[in-house]
């Protein structure tokens, strides 16, 4: 038994495991697809999102830079055109030009110096003290001699601060000059440190020699790669934005813009942590992550849960399959069994008459006068009597069989179950009385007709009752007896608490001959004509027993012209409840 | 009222001969057959036959058969069915058709004298009547 039920459970275990690896499969795998393929494809479309709109500030701000430097240069220029050298070279003409500069541009210009051809300062307007300083030396000035103008790196140069000088030559009579204007280093500064993005996002200034011209936010090292990268780029690699992703000394991932200014003179360099600059992917990734997390969590509960659910199913109709096959040869059993004893019986029955009629015969002859005296003749009256009873017997026997398996019934009518189960309740008041039993009706109103032989119908519950109340021990018992609809049935419910049923008879009280009441007391065929009448109404007799604590009998009728039919409700199980 | 005059017709040979004795021993008149077929054959040698208690269950032609031949031919004799069945359906068959009453085999004896006597009665009555209509018919036609 052990050994078979473990072989049962096998492929069920197969089936489960199965079905549960198919779930899974079938989900996770285009979730999992899906989900790369939309990540990759938003991670693609949003870098090139972001590397566009870095690309874009920084054309901007090279185009401001450039811009400034440009507008500065005109400016000077402009003021070197519009006056003389003689003019330019009053100190006090030269405050009012660098006055009205800075009325118009703020303190950009810091201050403003007229140079003669020998690099001597001949005038000064500004905050420092540098009358007739001597520039001749100085790179710039032999810069600006050569071109028409020149801007400076910004240098620390005499005053010591970080600066920036824009000088312009004229010529006035052949005689060559310099207007040199100072360039506030903190405006300038501002202009590229005004570009921020996000938490790490800032920019800086790098001239050829890799020598900052604004101060970066954070420690650089322009030395490194990718500065000097940037800085080895050739004329015309210079006209464009380069973009770069690199790991930084520390080992972080940086996005790197850089733009080339004043005409390839200097580097503007912009750099921002990749995290910070993909900070709304990577959010959007983890939010991704969870959801597929708990979508895999839950795909695994459902193929968990649903594939323990199906095989159970499957199981349970397996199980439910195997009991009905059993039940159908219980009953085709029962039938061969019932026809067989009929065709018994249909033999016995005529040589018992024969023997009875005999027997009869003899009586007759004692009657005459030549036995009269016989000594004997009381014996022989008491033995003819005794085969006369026991002929008698036989024909019950033989005709209980008989009914049991016969096919076709007597008068069939309308029969109110509450009623008919009353007068067999009336009938059986006697013998439970001695028996010390109560029989206690539970009847629900308003029951169905039944359109079915009574006089079979009562030998039905009156065999059950009577097993009842022979189920009592002296102390007696209780009887209920309850009926309800079920479905498209009559369910009447005989239960007992007297000795009960052994297990192992459970499944033999429904067979012909089998009784456990002693010889002479039972015949063995109540219960198999109970049940040779329920089948051929197209119902179901069922039983449960527990030893020493009673037995519940549950009798299913088809309502109306359902016979020979299964309908619902009389598959229930026999446990179930009755309310 | 002379004894009935009873035909006894089962296949069972021994049933049929100790049933007869029995019967006679109790002044009937009693003749056997021992097949639907010779029960017919002894009807109409016997025009007078009272009874006939009929077995049902017979091979060749059956109970209820032979009955419907006898209620065909003769309709006034009266047949008393003798059933192996517990069922009654048999027996309401040949109720139905034509049957005095009905037994249960093995029957006691004292009850199937009874019916015997019963059908017997009613035979004999109603060939009274028919005999009284006659004689009526006969007193009418001559107009005495």
């Amino acid at each position: 038994m052990k050994q078979s039920q473990q072989n049962d459970t096998s492929p069920y275990r197969l089936l489960k495991r199965n079905l549960r690896s198919w779930v899974i499969i079938v989900s996770i795998t285009p979730l999992i697809l899906i989900s790369c393929i939309i990540l990759y494809q938003f991670k693609t479309s949003y870098y090139e999102k972001v590397e566009d709109h870095l690309e874009e500030l920084i054309w901007k701000h090279k185009q401001n830079i450039d811009g400034f430097l440009r507008d500065k240069l005109s400016d000077i220029q402009t003021l070197a055109k519009s006056y003389t050298l003689e003019e330019m070279s009053h100190e006090s003409f030269l405050q009012d030009r660098l006055h009205i500069l800075q009325q118009s541009y703020g303190r950009v210009f810091v201050d403003l110096g007229v140079i003669n051809a020998e690099g001597i300062q001949i005038a000064y307007a500004g905050p420092f003290k540098l009358g007739r300083a001597k520039y001749s030396e100085a790179e710039w000035f032999k810069k600006a001699l050569k071109t028409e103008y020149y801007k400076s790196d910004v240098f620390l140069g005499l005053r010591g601060f970080p600066h920036f000088i824009i000088a312009v030559k004229e010529t006035w009579k052949g005689e060559e000059w310099i207007l040199r204007a100072t360039i506030d280093f903190v405006a300038f500064n501002n202009l590229v440190q005004e570009i921020r993005v996000g938490e790490t996002g800032f920019a800086f200034i790098l001239n050829n020699e890799g020598q900052f011209q604004t101060k970066p936010l954070r420690e650089i090292r322009p030395d490194r790669a990718p500065y000097t990268e940037f800085l080895g780029y050739d004329e015309k690699a210079r006209d464009k934005i380069h973009i770069v992703e690199r790991k930084d000394d520390s080992g972080n991932e940086n996005i790197y813009v850089a733009a080339f200014l004043k005409h390839g003179d200097w580097l503007l360099v912009y750099q921002q942590g990749a995290s910070d600059a993909f900070s709304d992917f990577k959010n959007a990734l983890r939010v991704a992550l969870v959801i597929i997390l708990i979508a895999g969590i839950s795909i695994l509960t459902t193929a968990f849960v649903l594939s323990r659910r199906i095989v159970g199913l499957i199981a349970q109709a397996d199980q439910e399959k195997e009991m009905m096959n059993e039940q159908i040869v219980e009953t085709g059993k029962l039938a061969s069994v019932g026809e067989l004893a009929s065709g018994i019986a249909h033999e016995i029955n005529n040589p018992v008459a024969i023997m009875v009629e005999e027997a009869g015969w003899i009586e007759d002859l004692l009657e005459e006068e030549e036995f009269r005296e016989g000594k004997n003749l009381e014996e022989f009256r008491r033995a003819l009597k005794q085969i006369n009873t026991q002929g008698k017997r036989c024909k019950e026997i033989t005709h209980k069989l008989l009914s049991f398996a016969r096919k076709t019934d007597s008068i069939i009518q309308d029969v109110n179950i509450n009623e008919m189960m009353e007068e067999i309740i009336a009938l059986s008041a006697q013998r439970a009385r001695y028996a010390n039993v109560t029989i206690h009706s539970d009847f629900k109103t308003d029951m169905p007709s039944l359109r079915v032989s009574q006089s079979e119908l009562q030998q039905v519950f009156l065999n059950l009752i009577n097993n009842a109340l022979d189920a009592m021990g002296k102390d007696g018992g209780r009887i209920d007896i309850k009926t309800r609809v079920r479905g498209n049935n009559v369910l009447v419910g005989v239960d007992d608490n007297g000795q009960g049923i052994a297990a192992g008879n459970l499944n033999r009280i429904f067979d012909p001959f089998y009784t456990t009441k002693p010889v002479g007391k039972g015949t063995g065929l109540g219960l198999s004509i109970c049940y040779g009448i329920i089948k051929k109404l197209g119902g179901e007799i069922k039983v449960s027993s527990t030893k020493g604590v009673g037995t519940k009998f549950r009798v299913y009728i088809p309502i109306s012209g359902e016979r020979e039919k299964e309908s619902d409700g009389k598959d229930s199980d026999i446990s179930e409840p009755f309310d | 009222m002379n004894a009935p005059f009873v035909l006894l017709v089962d296949d069972e040979v021994p049933f049929v001969e100790t049933m007869t004795k029995r019967l006679t021993k109790r002044n009937l008149r009693v003749i056997m057959a021992f097949s639907g077929q010779e029960a017919l054959e002894k009807l109409t040698k016997n025009r007078n036959l009272d009874v006939v208690i009929l077995d049902v269950k017979m091979p060749g032609m059956d109970g209820i058969e032979t009955l419907s031949e006898i209620k065909k031919s003769y309709p006034l004799t009266e047949v008393i069915m003798l059933t192996g069945h517990a069922t009654v359906e048999s027996a309401i068959e040949g109720m139905k058709a034509g049957a005095f009453d009905y037994l249960m085999k093995p029957c006691d004896l004292e009850q199937l004298m009874v019916k015997v006597g019963e059908a017997t009665k009613k035979k004999r009555d109603h060939e009274d009547k028919i005999r009284e209509a006659q004689v009526k018919e006969a007193i009418s036609d001559h107009g005495v």
